[in-house]
C-alpha cells in the first residue's frame, strides 16, 4: 500500500472505514451470507494463485485449518464479523475453503438437545 | 481446539455440530459475567448497517455518511465432544440493536435471559422478542448483592410469563449456577419440542 494510503486513513477516518479497507472498500460479502456459527475449513493443498490475496486472507486460511466457526475467526482476527465475512466470500470464490452451513433441522432432534443438556451437566 | 485426528480423512469429518444459545437482558444485568463464568470470553466486533430494513431507530439523522455503527459482543465456545460445540453469545440488550438479534436469532437453540430485579423493565424487550420469535428461553434472576429477593413466582408474574416459561433464581458469578440456567434451557426447549415440534421448527 502506497504511503499516500496511510496518511489518508489517520485515526480522524474513524474506526468503521479502516477494517474495510481490508476489503477494498466492499461491505457486502459475494454469494450467500455466512451465520456466525457456519463452519469453515481451510482446502489442503493449494499453493497456487494466493499472490494478490491480503495478509488478512492468508492469517484466516491459516486460522481454519481445522473447522472453525465465523464468529471464532473474526475474534480471532480482532475484524468486525461484517469484514471477515467478505473475506471469507472471497475464498470461498476461489475455492480455498469448504463452508458447512449449519442445519436448524437439528435443533428438532430431541437426542441430540439430551446430549447438549447432558454435556452441559458435566461442566 | 483439539479436534480428534490430524490426518486428511478424519478432519474432513470433523467438523462439529454447532449449538448457538444466546444470552440476553438489559445493560449490566450479568451477561459478561455469565459467559466468563462458563467459558473464556472473547470480544466479538460487529459492523452493522444501520439502513438495513430491520434498522428501526434514526441514530443517523444529520450524519448521512455514516451507515453503520460497531457493537461488540460477548462470546464463548463450550465443547461438548470434538463433535458437538455450543457458542454462546451475550446480545445487547437495547432495543436499538435489533437487528443483530435478528441474526443471532435464527437458528438458536434458545435464549437465556438475565434479569435484575431492581431493573425489572431492562428485560421486557428481550422478553418481548423471543416471545414473539418463538425461540424458546428461560429467565434467570441474578441474585445482585443488596437487591430483595423475591420467589420466582413473583416474578413471573410481574413479568407477565407463560406458566411454561422456566423462571429460576441464579448468580452469573458461580459456574455451576451458569450451568444449571443453561441446562434448565436446554431441558426446556427439548420440552417444548415435544409438544409441539412444529411450532417449534417453524419458529426458527
Amino acid at each position: 500500500m502506497p504511503p499516500a494510503d496511510d496518511e489518508w486513513l489517520d485515526r480522524d477516518a474513524g474506526p468503521v472505514v479502516r477494517p474495510y479497507a481490508v476489503t477494498g472498500g466492499r461491505t457486502r460479502p459475494s454469494g450467500g451470507t455466512f451465520d456466525l456459527v457456519t463452519m469453515v475449513t481451510a482446502v489442503r493443498g493449494i499453493q497456487a494463485a494466493v499472490d494478490d490475496l491480503e495478509p488478512e486472507h492468508l492469517t484466516l486460511l491459516r486460522l481454519c485449518r481445522l473447522p472453525t466457526s465465523v464468529a471464532e475467526l473474526a475474534a480471532d482476527l480482532d475484524l468486525p464479523l461484517g469484514v471477515v465475512r467478505i473475506l471469507l466470500s472471497d475464498m470461498r470464490e476461489r475455492r480455498l475453503i469448504a463452508v458447512h452451513q449449519p442445519v436448524p433441522t437439528r435443533l428438532n432432534d430431541a437426542l441430540l438437545l439430551k446430549e447438549v443438556a447432558d454435556g452441559l451437566r458435566r461442566l | 481446539m483439539d479436534f480428534a485426528g490430524s490426518d486428511q480423512d478424519s478432519r474432513a469429518k470433523a467438523v462439529p455440530v454447532a449449538i448457538k444459545i444466546l444470552v440476553a437482558g438489559g445493560f449490566g444485568a450479568g451477561k459478561t459475567t455469565l459467559v466468563s463464568s462458563l467459558t473464556e470470553i472473547r470480544p466479538l466486533r460487529t459492523e452493522e448497517d444501520l439502513t438495513a430494513p430491520s434498522a428501526l431507530i434514526d441514530l443517523t439523522a444529520g450524519v448521512e455518511d455514516k451507515t453503520t455503527t460497531t457493537v461488540a459482543m460477548d462470546f464463548g465456545r463450550i465443547t461438548i465432544r470434538d463433535d458437538l460445540v455450543v457458542y454462546l453469545f451475550g446480545t445487547p440488550g437495547q432495543k436499538r440493536f435489533w437487528f443483530m438479534w435478528d441474526e443471532l436469532a435464527i437458528g438458536a437453540l434458545g435464549a437465556v435471559v438475565l434479569a435484575d430485579t431492581r431493573r425489572l423493565a431492562d428485560c421486557f424487550p428481550a422478553i418481548d422478542y423471543f416471545e414473539r420469535r418463538g425461540t424458546p428461553f428461560i429467565v434467570a434472576v441474578n441474585c445482585f448483592d443488596g437487591a430483595t429477593r423475591f420467589p420466582a413466582e413473583i416474578i413471573r408474574s410481574a413479568l407477565n410469563l407463560n406458566a411454561g416459561v422456566p423462571v429460576m433464581v441464579c448468580d452469573a458469578r458461580r459456574r455451576a449456577s451458569c450451568r444449571d440456567a443453561l441446562v434448565t434451557l436446554v431441558e426446556h426447549a427439548i420440552r417444548l419440542l415435544a409438544v409441539s415440534p412444529d411450532a417449534v421448527s417453524s419458529a426458527r
